[in-house]
């Protein structure tokens, strides 16, 4: 389940140490941090002259990303799911506030969803086999320039293969089970825009491939080297590219290195008071550059909007030069946006260096709520009413029954038995007092934000018209859980790999009057396509609305099976989840909301026409004309 | 990378397997898994029958059941099982009536499985969802914007349409039908057989996606049959489309409303409020799986038992809702209802030969009472496989003219659409004619007509044989008892049908009494009648017989043995007959080697490279074929040739229907020709869409109606194609 670059959601957090601190950060969704260690202050100074391969870290994530991260699965290496010695599920580590506990009901739910059993696991190897991984090539000469330049690389097997791969299902099952046919032969750590100004000078002059890499967290396949690449694939992680160079608060805007990751940017402007509001799911390990590259979108783009709102400048470094705006405004008219030939991109241009976004101060308030609706069709008819009225929370997502299911499976051991008592006091009243039934009921949870007399005032609106379709609010503990889904589902994807179960989740914009029919026939193509296919159980087959415009909305959909049985289940999930995008386009949905990337290449042309793919080639071809970024994605 | 090969599966726990027999959802809908365990045979009152019967049969009929509810496990999705021939057992449903109570059987505990996402609601608030519909109140805003009325008014207006139209299905007016129909059917006919097991099938449909019904219409007996047999199953009743002259009918309209019809105007084309309400009620029924649609493709009642081609309106009304995505996919399950003898046989022969239909009107249907002390034999219903309108259209239906206008909006068709409706329309009802059951009767028609006047019993039964062989080749479904020989058979037939043919002194002749006095139009007359009468029987293999009959035409048609000019004069034929036979659209290659096939296998061909030559042993069949159908080669000439001469200026089809026949009539009482066949008003208007069709004729709308101007020239240039006096031109398919 789950996926990736997707969703995982949270918020910053400190130094392992600070792991307490991260917790609270985590529920709270950030305010104010302790100071990154060896950060200075704020300066605008040009470039830091690091040289050598391994400066000390300074953002969360280290140069070495397999020290703090799964070189085979999802997120930090002391975070997973596991059973424990009484068959029990539990999350380990401390960085969440799901660590340490015990989800009694989990081990259930999980055998009855998907017939898997604890009985059959399969694992994955422990560790990299350096010896399968493809020899690292790279010229002489190049090597020299790169060498002259000082700037920090490495040719070390463990650090490449981090860097051939995403987060897409099929990836993490090559880590776990094979090896890539090819991945990067060099690894570059810039630490600023000049750095980056010599080495696409380099790549053009001894004609070589690069592809930027930010977080890792795609989904789409965007960072999977093409295997018919006969030149040097130089992997370009921009991670050591992560300084704030200044805020302006007169302008709310603060100009940023596009290595940073989301918890850091997030940390570091809280410091000064200030938030970006932007969080995708992935916001501990995806990075600004990333989300400018792939029109990323926020789970609070209600309030703050999704990046291609946030942006204000931007900075790339393409074979052809660099590429930016000449003054930092709100908006103008002077020909089609270049900035919209960068974001969505996907690496195919260049690479983004510096990006000026919009910033916020931080929310005095927040709070979380939840609302739970008779059904599903309901739920959609009042967040298309709250979309209508313009006043949706800074978040609000509904949960169809199977994912409330899920969520009330991963509930918590409760403390104590006066809660144990109101939640089935709880449930009494929803379930016989209204008369809501279990397996229909559907839940829609809210994230509020602003000044706390605002909220209220917004909260009482919101649930007013819940009431309207037939909802009962239904605590912000739920509303909170739901929040914290976002991010384990994808810790979720491991644990399932251990025992016969693979899963993905996939995303479409819809227009507001096809909502229901897609969901529901999208779900049915994919029970379906799995039974032709030969699973032997019925999947889990359900969806989510994520996002609401005025227009129409985001719809996430989430499938997992039970793969035992099946000889190629990569392949077999593969047919299914292209069935499934198929279905979404006979229903009217888009080819994706914000994952783009090499996975969804086929239903381009049928996307955009003809001509409108061929804008994009010519831009492409202007731009790097000898495909120096070759990672091709999109074209 | 090597993905792990699984370990052998242990059995899944029960109840996380596929059930079987389901379809989408799986095993989360608990109201569902309450459904699928329910036994599909008929109700309690059948099983007490059982009882008092004792006995082998039914212990064979409850393990003929069990074994179909196994293969529903098996998905739907593959529908490999409509070409194969393999075909379900009959069971007598009249048998139970026979043995215990009507009324019991009336008052039955009636609660069908219904589909699994409706919530029952009743007709009423289906009207007012119609009414309040998007698609409505647009065209109804549309309407009230240019004819400057107020929306109200106009609203009005549907209000009545949708009264007209609308059924109010009553559990009550069922019951009545229930009981009086059971009356009826003991009285008329020996046996209503059915096929359990499309039964069963169509019972697992109606729980997993919206069912349209398409019956074959060779009576008023179909869609009263339909119905009476879902509710001896305990199946849900489907709401039918019924044409709005039984209306006409007192009290008896308003019944069968209150059984679940509903009108349609004969035309509406130009009335925009009406299509959008018709289009409107239909489509909400549909999406909601209210109940089967039920309608005839034919769009009337056969008057000659040959299917025919098919009416495209309603067909892509009730696939747009999948078009547009509004439900995951319809069923359609093509039904083959046949008839040993039809009810309404010599009307038909009557209205053929210009003799008017006489209103629909309950007087009329009083009037006729006295038919229920004749014997009309045996019904055989056969319910094909539903076929998932989502399968047929996978990989056809570009979905972009769905998604860039919002779905409520009126949208002609696009082309593709169109000629995807037409191809399903005849997909459909070659379906029908697949499973359609053939008497022996229709084989002794089909020789009587060549043999006329007298054919000799011991010589007819000796061809009977060889027919039904030759049939059965074809594909034919003929249901013909292994015990049961050849005398037995004609003699029963013989007997049903005293009033068409009778065994007179060793030989069968035709029963036109009254030929030899009366004048000679008179005799011309009764004689057509009686022909008319027969060939109605031998219509019902045409279908079956049609690709390799061509084929044996084209071969005495062409003076040559040459593949190609056979192949285009069997083109030229086909496209002649394109509304008289039913051939799917676009496949006339494919057509000519299914003929080429098939008199291969029946050793009355041989084929080489280039050539095609009939096998010496292989003449009879050759001759028996094209004889078969002469009768219409020799029609379509007479009226082609009236239409050559005759017709200088513009006409309209109520002056070429008399015209024809007048012309036709003399050339039988002058005795020039034999063809009586060619009075009849069906191979007529037939004829004239194939002249339209080849360009010969050309069709003007009127206000009045159509207007028809031929093309003196190229109805000769047809002619002489007939005559084989010009070879056939035609740019030669590159694969002969």
């Amino acid at each position: 389940m789950a996926a990736a670059a997707g969703e995982a959601a949270g918020g910053g957090g400190g130094s392992p140490s600070s792991a307490r601190r991260r917790l609270r950060i985590i529920s709270g969704h950030l305010r104010g941090g302790p100071r990154a260690p060896g950060r200075g202050a704020l300066s605008p100074s040009p470039c830091k002259a690091q040289g050598g391969s391994a400066g000390p870290a300074s953002g969360s994530i280290p140069k070495k990303r397999q020290e703090l991260l799964k070189w085979n699965g999802w997120g930090y290496n002391d975070s997973k799911f596991i059973f424990n010695k009484k068959g029990q599920a539990e999350f380990t580590g401390k960085r969440y506030r799901l660590g340490g506990m015990i989800l009694p009901t989990f081990k259930e739910w999980i055998e009855k969803t998907f017939g898997a059993s604890l009985e059959h696991k399969t694992t994955s190897r422990a560790s990299l086999n350096v010896n399968d991984v493809p020899p690292s090539i790279v010229n002489e000469e190049f090597l020299q320039d790169l060498i002259a330049t000082k700037i920090s690389y490495s040719q070390d097997a463990e650090d490449r293969v981090f860097r051939a791969h995403g987060h897409c299902l099929h990836e993490i099952f090559v880590l776990r089970e094979g090896m890539f046919k090819r991945i990067p032969d060099i690894v570059v750590w810039p630490v600023c825009h000049e750095d980056v100004v010599k080495i696409v000078e380099l790549a053009c002059k001894h004609n070589l491939c690069i592809i930027p890499f930010g977080g890792g967290t795609s989904v789409s396949s965007a960072l999977e080297c093409p295997e018919e690449e006969k030149r040097t694939i130089i992997s370009l992680d921009t991670s050591q590219m992560n300084r704030i160079l200044w805020i302006d608060e007169k302008n709310l805007t603060a100009c940023v290195e596009a290595g940073i990751v989301g918890q850091d940017l997030e940390k570091q402007l809280a410091e000064s008071g200030f938030c970006t509001g932007h969080e995708p799911d992935s916001m501990e390990f995806s990075s600004l550059g990333g989300w400018v590259a792939t029109r990323a979108s926020g789970m609070k783009k209600n309030i703050y909007g999704n990046i291609e709102d946030l942006v204000i400048h931007i900075k790339m470094v393409t074979p052809r030069g660099i590429v930016e705006k000449n003054c930092q405004v709100p908006r103008m008219s002077t020909g089609p946006d270049i900035h919209h030939f960068i974001m969505g991109s996907e690496g195919t241009l260049g690479v983004v260096t510096e990006v000026t976004i919009k910033i916020r101060p931080v929310p005095e308030y927040q709070k979380y709520g939840s609302v739970v609706f008779p059904n599903f069709e309901r739920g959609v008819a009042c967040l298309r009413e709250v979309a209508k009225q313009r006043c949706a929370p800074a978040s609000i997502r509904l949960v169809d029954n199977a994912q409330f299911q899920f969520g009330h499976a991963l509930k918590p051991q409760v403390a104590s038995i006066f809660t144990s008592f109101l939640d089935g006091l709880k449930k009494f009243y929803i379930t016989k007092f209204k008369g809501f039934d279990p397996n229909i009921l559907c839940v829609a949870t809210l994230l509020f934000e602003g000044d706390r007399e605002k909220v209220l005032q917004h909260e009482k609106q919101v649930y007013d018209i819940a009431t309207k379709f037939g909802g009962l609010a239904a605590g912000e503990d739920n509303g909170q859980r739901g929040y914290m889904l976002t991010f384990v589902i994808a810790y979720l994807r491991d644990l399932g790999l251990d025992y016969y179960v693979i899963g993905e989740s996939f995303e479409t914009s819809v227009p507001w009057d096809r909502v229901l029919d897609l969901c529901r026939n999208v779900k049915e193509r994919i029970v379906r396509e799995c039974k032709e296919k030969g699973v032997q159980f019925a999947p889990l087959s359900t969806c989510r609305v994520t996002q609401t415009y005025d227009a129409g909305a985001c719809v996430y959909f989430y499938f997992a099976f039970n793969y035992r049985g099946i000889s190629d289940p990569i392949h077999v999930y593969e047919q299914i989840e292209r069935a499934a995008r198929e279905e979404i386009l006979a229903n009217g949905g888009s080819l994706s909301h914000h994952h783009g990337g090499k996975l969804r290449k086929r239903w381009m042309k049928e996307s955009i026409s003809d001509v409108g793919l061929g804008m994009l080639r010519s831009v492409k071809e202007y731009v790097d004309p000898n495909n120096i970024f070759g990672n091709k994605n999109l074209l | 990378m090597a993905p792990p090969m699984a370990r052998c599966p242990r059995p899944p726990p029960p109840h996380r397997a596929w059930q079987p027999g389901r379809g989408g959802s799986g095993p989360w809908a608990p109201r569902e898994a309450a459904a699928g365990g329910r036994a599909p045979r008929r109700g309690r009152a059948g099983d007490r029958g059982a009882g008092r019967r004792g006995g082998a049969r039914r212990t064979m009929a409850t393990a003929a059941a069990a074994p179909g509810r196994a293969r529903r496990g098996a998905p739907m999705y593959s529908q490999k099982e409509l070409t194969s021939k393999k075909r379900d057992e009959f069971e007598d449903i009249l048998e139970e009536r026979r043995l215990s109570s009507d009324l019991r059987y009336a008052m039955k505990c009636y609660t069908p499985v219904i589909y699994k996402g409706l919530s029952p609601c009743k007709p009423n608030a289906i009207k007012s969802a119609v009414l309040q519909s998007e698609q409505v109140q647009y065209v109804i805003k549309q309407l009230a914007k240019e004819m400057g009325e107020s929306p109200d008014i106009i609203q009005e207006e549907a209000t009545e349409i949708l009264d007209e139209m609308g059924h109010r299905m009553q559990l009550g007016a069922v019951r009545f039908f229930a009981f009086t129909l059971s009356k009826i059917f003991k009285q008329l006919f020996q046996r209503v057989c059915v096929n359990e097991e499309g039964m069963q099938r169509l019972q697992h449909a109606i729980q997993e996606h919206p069912v349209v019904l398409l019956p074959s219409h060779r009576s008023y007996v179909d869609f009263l049959m339909l119905s009476y047999l879902l509710y001896t199953y305990d199946l849900a009743l489907p709401v039918i489309a019924a044409g709005i002259d039984f209306l006409g009918m007192k009290i008896v309209g308003e019944l069968l409303r209150r059984a679940g019809a509903f009108f349609m105007r004969r035309s509406f084309g130009g009335n925009r409020l009406y299509w959008a309400v018709f289009a409107e009620y239909v489509k909400t029924m549909l999406r909601s799986g209210y109940a089967p649609i039920e309608f005839f493709l034919e769009g009337t009642r056969s008057r000659t038992a040959k299917t025919l081609t098919p009416k495209f309106g309603l067909l892509s009304i009730v696939m747009e809702p999948f078009f547009k995505r509004e439900v995951f996919d319809t069923y359609l399950v093509p039904i083959s209802i046949s008839y040993e003898r039809i009810l309404e046989e010599s009307l038909y022969a009557y209205e053929l030969l210009g003799v008017p239909k006489p209103k629909e009107s309950t007087s009329g249907l009083l009037k006729a009472r006295r038919i229920l002390s004749d014997n009309f034999g045996t019904i055989h219903i056969y319910v094909g496989q539903p076929v998932s309108l989502r399968t047929l259209a996978s990989g056809r239906i570009n979905r972009c003219p769905y998604n860039l206008v919002p779905r409520h909006l009126p949208q002609k068709p696009s082309e593709d659409i169109q000629e995807f409706v037409s191809d399903i329309a005849y997909k459909m009802e070659l379906l029908q004619i697949e499973n359609m059951v053939l008497s022996p009767w229709v084989l002794v028609a089909a020789l009587l007509l060549q043999n006329l006047p007298a054919m000799e019993f011991e010589l007819l039964l000796e061809k009977t044989l060889w027919l039904k062989g030759l049939t059965r080749t074809f594909g034919g479904f003929i249901e013909w008892p292994d015990n049961l020989c050849a005398k037995k058979a004609v003699l029963s037939g013989l007997t049903l049908h005293s009033n068409i043919a009778q065994l007179v002194d060793g030989h069968v002749v035709l029963n036109d009494k009254g030929v030899e006095d009366g004048a000679i139009g008179e005799i011309v007359f009764k004689r057509a009648l009686a022909i008319l009468m027969c060939a109605t029987y031998r219509n019902q293999l045409l279908n079956v017989f049609v690709r390799p009959s061509l084929v044996a035409l084209a071969l005495q048609m062409t003076p040559s043995f040459r593949k190609e000019e056979v192949y285009s004069c069997f083109s030229f034929l086909r496209d002649v007959f394109s509304d008289e036979f039913i051939f799917f659209p676009g496949i006339s290659l494919k057509d000519f080697e299914e003929g080429c096939f098939l008199l291969t296998k029946c050793d009355a061909i041989q084929t080489s490279q280039q050539e095609i030559y009939p096998t010496d042993k292989g003449s009879v069949t050759v001759s028996f074929l094209s004889a078969m159908f002469r009768p219409f080669v020799e029609g379509y000439q007479l009226i082609f040739r009236y239409l050559s001469k005759e017709m200088k200026e513009a006409f309209t089809e109520k002056q070429f229907i008399p015209g024809v026949r007048n012309f036709v009539f003399q050339l039988l009482e002058k005795g020039v020709t034999q063809c009586y066949e060619a009075l009849s008003s069906d191979m007529q208007k037939n004829a004239l869409a194939a002249l339209v069709q080849l360009g010969a004729v050309k069709k003007k709308k009127m206000s009045n109606g159509f207007t028809y101007n031929v093309n003196q020239e190229a109805v000769s240039k047809i002619l002489d194609m007939f005559d084989a006096r010009i070879p056939v031109q035609k740019p030669v398919a590159a694969r002969l």
